[in-house]
């Protein structure tokens, strides 16, 4: 890389510390104790992937650039400067090894979010042209053609057709004034098509309004996998444009972590302004119809199933109860694994690790984490409620061929939906 | 100042007053440094408040939760016990409470004298347990640079100084005194421009951490 991407990277570091950043470089006393919150150090025993450690680019552009002591090191030439053979060798680091899961930021004794210091040092990652291959495909597939899978409209429109003609229900596009807009995620387009069917039934059954968008049904953010703020908000605009153009009042995330907290909590602060719609999970929706007594189900699902939360969902976002109150609708035997809710363990493939082909080795190896918790509650069947912690959770457990099937928790209480004729 | 009465006399005062005077505009330049970068506006909808989950953070995360704890008993348990250690030593020691009386016109009830000795000791004990955790534990040693060894010595010479000068075991007493004191104005000097720093900005780091988490409608 030239000096110039060097410097334009450096440029970007600077710009993302603020108070917190400063206030959490100034805390840490190098106890180590985030490396036991990561299933990435938990599980591979390297020291290189204790969590602060793996922000330590911007820890020496913050302690250079805004402290009197720093500046005084670097003067007199003490002061380890960020090289492009440090960015080379920290790539790895902050993107295969870590999904920003934000476990450590959870157990920090002195309480620093390592997770959101991590998310920052991306951004300069991009900047000085030090981000994985397979992300920068997904970014710009992202950006060329809406969906960081190259999927086109028309492979939804032949899927949606296939769910119309199965289920017998319409799936509405573009419908001015629904009470949601629906989006989707490509991973789930392609991996998981029962999704789709499973929301028609359930929102003609809740008597619900709802509408996909041709100008956009893609949920997932690549711009905020690989650390762009600029991608990240061209991508976050074009569903705001979407559902503003449909004047509709709620806007719905699929079953993706990520894809809620890019819009729920980041998209806001990515183009600058609040939305004027609000925006679910699908998960929220659903317990909202629960709790009005609109959702109804009958009939319980014997096995012993037990659930994953998807850190976007619970640990970063608060959706804990809501999944467990569908749970109790629909499961006569659930079990929670050992560590739940906040405390949860990331199945491994988030943050971008799952678009990074580099990763694929560690990817699995932090999936020892999850399939330990398995083991100990020994479930016959995984709910979770995110397109990528199901497909890892699935090709986790088919590598150490463990049988036992995953499932989507809409789709398991839309197969418990209470027939028509007998809900009213 | 080969004289132990006038080696006392200086590290009580024209030293002390330096290292205070260090000690008070380092803290200051430290804590500006940080709140004068501020935070940029959120325009999230929040789902829970910021304030009262910080504050709540900055207490509720002395404790580790049972995971962590199961994970690395040794680290808690140690941190713990030496950390408690040194506030007692250092906040309910008689003596000690009556020099800050005399300093700040603050007074509270301390511990009987054999109780902070035995105190110190474990105190003492641990910390040199922890640093032979730091050379040995795989992630520590990795993570660790001279400012960790650094501020391990600074911390540890208060309480060894201040324990040999209790048990007279450094003669005659005034030079230990005065060893006791200058560790203290050592500790007070490198504070504010190392970790140590970490003292008073842990509580905002926690802050931070419980409000970001707050908002989300999470307890961190």
């Amino acid at each position: 890389m030239s000096e110039l991407s060097l410097q334009r990277g450096l440029a970007v570091l600077r710009d993302q510390i603020d108070a917190p950043v400063a206030a959490f470089f100034s805390s840490c006393v190098n106890c180590g104790l985030c490396a036991q919150a990561c299933p990435f150090y938990v599980e591979t025993g390297d020291p290189r992937y204790t969590p602060i450690l793996k922000v330590k680019p911007l820890r020496l552009v913050w302690e250079q650039e805004y402290t009197l002591w720093g500046k005084i090191k670097s003067m007199i030439g003490l002061a380890e400067k960020v090289t492009d053979e440090m960015l080379d060798e920290w790539e790895p680091l902050l993107y295969d090894s870590c999904t920003m899961c934000a476990r450590c930021s959870l157990i920090c004794p002195v309480g620093n979010d390592i997770q959101s210091m991590v998310r920052k040092t991306r951004e300069g990652m991009v900047a000085s042209g030090h981000a994985p291959e397979g992300l920068i495909g997904a970014a710009s597939r992202a950006i060329r053609t809406g969906s960081p899978m190259g999927l086109k409209w028309k492979t939804l429109s032949a899927q949606i057709r296939h769910v119309e003609a199965s289920s017998g229900l319409t799936v509405p596009v573009d419908q001015e004034g629904a009470d949601y807009m629906v989006l989707l995620s490509s991973m789930e387009i392609i991996n998981f098509p029962e999704y789709l069917e499973a929301i028609a039934k359930i929102f003609v059954h809740t008597g619900v309004t709802w509408t996909l968008s041709t100008d956009c049904y893609e949920a997932t953010n690549a711009g905020i996998q690989i650390g762009n703020k600029d991608i990240a908000a061209e991508l976050v605009q074009r569903i705001v444009d979407a559902a503003v153009k449909l004047k509709v009042k709620n806007v719905i995330t699929p079953e993706c972590g990520h894809a809620y907290t890019a819009m729920r909590w980041e998209g806001p602060n990515l183009i600058g302004k609040s939305y004027p719609f609000k925006v679910f999970h699908i998960i929220e929706v659903l317990d909202d119809l629960r709790a009005k007594g609109r959702l109804r189900t009958d009939g319980k699902e014997a096995d012993r199933l037990s659930m994953h939360d998807p850190c976007n969902l619970a640990r970063k976002s608060g959706v804990i109860d809501e999944q467990r109150h569908l749970m109790d609708m629909v499961a006569e035997d659930f079990v929670e694994l050992k560590e739940h809710g906040k405390y949860q363990w990331c199945c491994g493939a988030g943050g971008g690790v799952s678009s990074n082909e580099r990763a694929e080795a560690l990817k699995m190896a932090a999936f020892k984490r999850k399939k330990a918790q398995i083991e100990e509650v020994e479930p016959e069947r995984m709910v979770t409620m995110c397109a990528t912690c199901r497909t890892q959770l699935e090709e986790g457990l088919e590598e150490f061929n463990m049988d036992i099937p995953v499932v989507g928790l809409t789709e398991m209480i839309a197969d418990h939906l209470v027939e028509k004729k007998s809900s009213t | 100042m080969s004289d132990p009465m006038e080696f006392l006399l200086w590290t009580k005062g024209p030293m002390f007053d330096w290292a205070l005077a260090i000690f008070a505009i380092g803290l200051a330049a430290r804590i500006a440094e940080i709140f004068v970068l501020g935070r940029k506006p959120n325009y999230a909808e929040p789902r829970g408040g910021e304030m009262g989950p910080g504050f709540r953070t900055v207490i509720t995360r002395t404790v580790a939760d049972r995971g962590t704890f199961a994970r690395a008993p040794f680290d808690v348990v140690l941190g713990t016990v030496w950390h408690v250690g040194f506030i007692i030593a250092l906040l309910l020691f008689i003596p000690h409470i009556e020099l800050l009386d005399n300093l700040l016109g603050l007074s509270w009830p301390g511990l009987p004298n054999p109780v902070v000795d035995a105190v110190s000791a474990v105190t003492i004990v641990a910390l040199i347990a922890a640093l032979v955790h730091r050379i040995m534990h795989p992630v520590k040693k990795h993570l660790s640079t001279a400012e960790d060894y650094l501020i391990w010595l600074v911390t540890f010479l208060p309480l060894v100084t201040g324990y040999l000068a209790y048990h007279r075991l450094i003669n005659p007493y005034p030079l230990a005194l005065s060893l006791h004191i200058l560790s203290v104005e050592i500790f007070l000097i490198v504070l504010p421009f190392t970790k140590l720093i970490h003292i008073f900005t842990a509580f905002i780091a926690r802050w931070y951490n419980g409000a970001t988490f707050g908002r989300k409608g999470i307890e961190s």
